[in-house]
């Protein structure tokens, strides 16, 4: 009598042990946004670990979502490439940025070495007291007693000016670092808010300011720069980049120290709250921080997934992926796997092997931030016990629309200080 | 059983005794040697179980494999005895072998 209606499932509001596993679309951003794609991921792990999902925003693409499955993929660069790009948009063809994350071997080898020297340890030792004097001063300006946004006066502002300072970017115009930020990831291809020609517009301003400070200092004694600018100026690997290299290598290092750092500085105070018992523990012993650190890392995965596209026919927890099929590791997914890790939905700040999480990915485009990241994280929650009794949260964190970094927009929170 | 000398970059040396089949990484995260991360747990994927092989031994220890290779290849402290421990299974061959440990792990 009338026609069929077809009704979109909305996976958000739907249950997701009941919802066909062949509806189950986990790269569906709005998930991330409201918090519910835990269940989906749950019941994968639980019904079908390697899932194919056929159609999304991004078309049809695979999920790996256990823990030894994902390393599987991540170590086998030589079947799973990345020069398709590691997000499941398909780039555009007349706007390419391309850069190491999305190279395989041996381009991808010889420019991430041209800048692996910048967050090598020695390097980073001569950082800390710089992070330590810019986060105390930031901690010491915060207002005390009186609610704010933990993103915006911390979060944000520390990530910042800490990669102000790798660029030796102009200090006053640093928030430009964390606008090209967020335009480069939150683009509607990728299910974000931002129009395409807004985020193009950006990523473009970004490559000319780059570029004044690429020819100051391409002149320079190579020896006296130790910025990332510098050093890809100097270095016979990365000297001639084209200019969309150029963006592009610098969109990877704007971003991968931007927003992944950011939303662990805030998923970390969100986690003692919701689980005060730790918070606890922490006061009481301000050592456990360096443990603390990469448990906040995996409890947050601050980049949900990374992909890849096969490129022979491969088997992989049984079931056969085509060449040319797109892959999501998931690695919020795998960092939740029972059976790899122990009571693994529990924020425990001194868990046994805490670095044994996938946030970093693993293989060789395992990220090349990953101890800067730590020390970054260590160094505030060290000036944030010496100063505060507690950072309480007082309500609840709005995130991130997107399926790709996993993070907040706002935690509202009040400052206590130490009687 | 076999033993393997482990000295870390401040000197401090650390003699180990192990079952054959173990592997250099977990004597050394087992018997809280400092200086081996090991952050992937031994899947040769992450390269924070550096190490750099006495030369005497570098024979027996035999080569690098293709994963192997390209994970040492990333860490711009290699040297050309560098190798991953978690690569190197202990064997009766190599008792008494001596690996030294780099300042830092990347």
């Amino acid at each position: 009598m009338s026609e069929a209606v077809i009704e979109k499932l909305d996976l958000t509001t739907a249950d997701p042990w009941s919802v066909p596993l062949d509806k189950i679309n986990v790269s569906d951003p709005a998930l991330f946004e409201t918090d519910t794609h835990w269940g989906y991921f749950e019941r994968l792990r639980k019904e079908d670990p390697v899932h194919y999902c056929e159609e999304s925003l991004f078309g049809p693409y695979w999920s790996i979502t256990k823990f030894n499955d994902i390393m599987q993929v991540d170590k086998a660069h030589h079947i799973f490439s990345s020069e398709d790009g590691i997000t499941l948009p398909d780039r555009p063809l007349d706007f390419r940025t391309p850069n190491f994350i999305s190279m395989d071997p041996p381009k991808h080898d010889v420019q991430r070495k041209a800048v692996t020297n910048a967050v090598a340890p020695l390097n980073l030792a001569k950082l800390e007291p710089i992070i330590r004097e810019r986060a105390g001063k930031i901690l010491d300006n915060l207002p005390i007693g009186e609610e704010f946004n933990w993103v915006d006066l911390v979060s944000v502002e520390l990530t910042t000016q800490m990669l102000a300072t790798l660029f030796d970017f102009p200090f006053e115009e640093r928030r430009k670092l964390t606008y090209w930020s967020d335009m480069a990831t939150s683009g509607e291809l990728a299910g974000g808010p931002t129009p395409e020609p807004v985020r193009r517009a950006a990523l473009l301003e970004c490559l000319e300011v780059f570029t004044g400070l690429w020819n100051e200092r391409v002149n320079n004694d190579p020896s006296e720069d130790i910025d990332l600018i510098s050093m890809m100026a100097h270095n016979p690997d990365t000297q001639n980049m084209e200019p969309m290299e150029y963006l592009g290598n610098l969109i990877l290092l704007i971003v991968g120290g931007n927003d992944t750092t950011r939303n662990s500085l805030s998923g970390g105070v969100y986690f003692l709250n919701e689980f005060p018992d730790e918070y606890d523990k922490l006061r009481a012993n301000p050592g456990l921080i360096p443990k603390m650190v990469p448990e906040i890392i995996r409890f947050q995965t601050p980049l949900a997934y990374m992909r890849r596209t096969a490129m022979e026919d491969t088997v992989v927890g049984g079931k056969t992926i085509k060449e040319g099929d797109k892959v999501a590791m998931w690695y919020v997914s795998g960092n939740r796997d029972e059976e790899v890790i122990d009571r693994p939905n529990e924020f425990i700040i001194d868990r046994a092997n805490p670095r044994h999480h996938l946030s970093f990915g693993f293989g060789i485009h395992r990220c090349m931030g990953n101890r800067l990241a730590e020390m970054q994280l260590r160094i505030v929650w060290e000036e944030i016990l010496s100063r505060f009794e507690t950072v309480e949260v007082v309500g609840e964190p709005v995130r991130v629309l997107s399926s790709f970094v996993k993070g907040y927009s706002e935690l509202p929170v009040i400052v206590h200080a130490k009687q | 059983m076999p033993t393997v000398k482990f000295i870390e970059h401040n000197g401090t040396e650390h003699v180990i005794e192990g079952e054959v089949g173990d592997s250099l990484m977990s004597l050394a995260t087992g018997n809280l040697v400092p200086g081996i991360d090991a952050d992937c747990g031994g899947e040769c994927s992450c390269a924070t179980c550096h190490c750099i092989v006495d030369d005497a031994w570098m024979e027996k220890a035999g080569k690098p494999s293709e994963t192997e290779e390209s994970m040492l290849d990333l860490n711009p402290d290699r040297e050309s005895n560098s190798r991953l421990s978690c690569q190197i299974p202990l064997t009766e061959e190599l008792d008494g072998i001596v690996v030294q440990l780099p300042e830092f792990q990347y």
